[in-house]
């Protein structure tokens, strides 16, 4: 049985939280999906022990205190047309219509292969950030954050607040760049005093800029890592590894409903204009997956979105001076986390890049096209769908990925046989 | 039910294991274990994203293969497996 909506919301974090509310305040009947049990995305995910930060709250309440949205938790996208969506729960697939949907699917975290990476206990930052705020138990570990961008700074000090022992903190960008970074950090208060309160949390926790972890070693789990520190190369004993270079945005819906993409740097991001309208006639995108630029974009453009889905644009231009303000932190990110090239010289033939299949660097060397090397080597065809390979050859300037088919996550054979949606093996 | 207030009992592999409410699966294995199955290779799999995206913490819950055990919330009387023999897709 197929339900509609006026609005779908795909994502339930700042951006989707903000177009839900702003498309049911105009009376809209909202739908708002997510993959995750509860409501926040990545950046306000739930900490099983602490409450969740004040501006969090208050989005929350202002969903839950809207009769006309349906909440969809747990829900997984796995095929989409311009006019519905097939989902799956834990125990049912089904058809979700739609008059307009926006698209505010965030972002995830760039991994990067190197000597060792498939250790049990080498994470993402994000990852462990994630991991440790629902319950993964890091009191007395010890642990090395390492990485690229303002996230890893977030990233230890959640790990400190749940008792874990931080290391060090190895930035990859140098210490001129973090000094430019800083330098303009000025022109948005909230960030710059975000920043400094990040800082005094991690107190006494060393903190290295031009470093990287060039490799990791163990028997059964992660024991060490080896870091570059200028030109000095030290190891370090560690339980645990939470390694990222930023953030990279989730297209794959875009790409498949045929929204026009920005592919001019290495990671794709949804074209829209400044109401948020992509290529396709009634599909908005909002927020992270428009280009990284972190939360408070995301909250304006999402709320954009919604607004503009409903046919409310006036309702929008206070929020433009806003959107252009905030999207020029977007800029700043970019050219001040740039990545050293080092860090894409890590792998070594040996070196799996594919995880899922098992696929090491050197039998990936001979091609120059994504699709050719998942037909011949298995790279990419493994449960993650090329996730994390895929994005990771893209960023060492080996091959982009290859486009999205559905399903655009793996789903149970029973969901995909649903036979109330006619259009899903097109 | 006598369970304490707040936290959840599940078993993991066979084993007993308590879990905050609102924790992850993916929590509760580690407790027990950092082996979340075996990669093609037979080295051990274990969680890297955190967020559903690598799929490294799939495990069996509740009799259903291939379950992200870091997408999924622990409930009370749950039964996780984990894989002994490497598992494509």
């Amino acid at each position: 049985m197929a339900e509609h909506f006026d609005v779908l919301v795909v994502g339930a974090g700042p951006a989707g939280l903000a177009a839900a509310d702003a498309a049911a305040s105009h009376g809209a009947r909202v739908g708002l999906l997510d993959a995750q049990a509860t409501l926040g995305g990545q950046v306000w995910r739930r900490d099983v022990r602490a409450e969740a930060p004040r501006v969090a709250r208050h989005a929350f309440h202002a969903i839950d205190s809207r009769t006309n949205i349906a909440r969809f938790t747990q829900t997984q996208i796995v095929a989409a047309t311009d006019k519905e969506l097939l989902v799956e729960q834990t125990e049912q697939a089904r058809t979700l219509r739609y008059d307009k949907l926006v698209l505010a699917c965030g972002a995830r975290e760039l991994l990067l292969p190197f000597p060792g990476w498939t250790l049990p206990g080498v994470f993402g930052a994000g990852g462990a950030q994630a991991l440790v705020k629902q319950g993964w138990p890091i009191a007395g570990k010890r642990v090395v954050v390492a990485g690229s961008g303002p996230l890893l700074l977030a990233a230890a000090a959640t790990l400190r607040k749940h008792g874990a022992r931080v290391a060090a903190i190895y930035e990859q960008a140098s210490a001129k760049q973090l000094a430019a970074f800083a330098g303009a950090l000025w022109r948005w208060p909230q960030k710059a005093t975000q920043a400094i309160a990040l800082r005094a949390t991690l107190a006494g926790v060393p903190y290295h800029a031009g470093a990287f972890v060039c490799a990791a070693q163990g028997d059964t789990q992660l024991r060490s890592v080896e870091v570059q520190i200028g030109k000095n190369m030290r190891r370090i004993e560690c339980d645990h590894l939470a390694v990222g270079y930023g953030l990279v945005p989730n297209v794959e819906l875009a790409q498949l409903l045929g929204c026009a993409l920005d592919v001019g740097g290495r990671h794709p991001r949804i074209e829209v204009d400044e109401d948020q309208r992509t290529s396709i006639a009634n599909v908005y995108a909002a927020g992270e997956v428009c280009g990284i630029g972190g939360r408070d974009t995301a909250r304006i453009e999402g709320a954009i979105a919604g607004h503009v889905a409903t046919g409310a644009t006036q309702a929008t231009q206070a929020l433009q001076s806003a959107r252009r303000k905030a999207r020029r932190f977007s800029t700043l990110l970019e050219t001040r986390f740039t990545l050293d090239p080092r860090i894409r010289e890590l792998a070594t033939d040996d070196t799996i890049v594919c995880r899922c299949e098992d696929v090491a660097w050197s039998s990936l060397r001979d091609f120059d096209d994504a699709g050719a090397a998942k037909l011949q080597t298995r790279c990419g065809m493994g449960a993650c769908q090329g996730r994390v390979c895929g994005t990771a050859l893209a960023e060492l300037g080996r091959f982009a990925r290859s486009g999205h088919r559905p399903p655009i996550f793996s789903a149970r054979l029973a969901t995909l046989a649903d036979a109330d949606f006619a259009t899903a093996s097109h | 039910m006598n369970a304490v207030k707040g936290l959840v009992r599940l078993q993991v592999d066979g084993v007993a294991v308590e879990a905050p409410a609102g924790a992850s699966v993916a929590a509760a294995i580690a407790q027990v274990t950092m082996r979340f199955g075996l990669r093609p290779d037979g080295g051990a799999r274990a969680p890297l994203c955190g967020m559903g995206v690598c799929f490294e913490c799939r495990v069996r819950i509740d009799g259903v293969d291939h379950q992200r055990a870091c997408m999924t919330v622990v409930r009370e009387g749950m039964r996780v497996e984990i894989a002994t023999e490497p598992a494509h897709g």
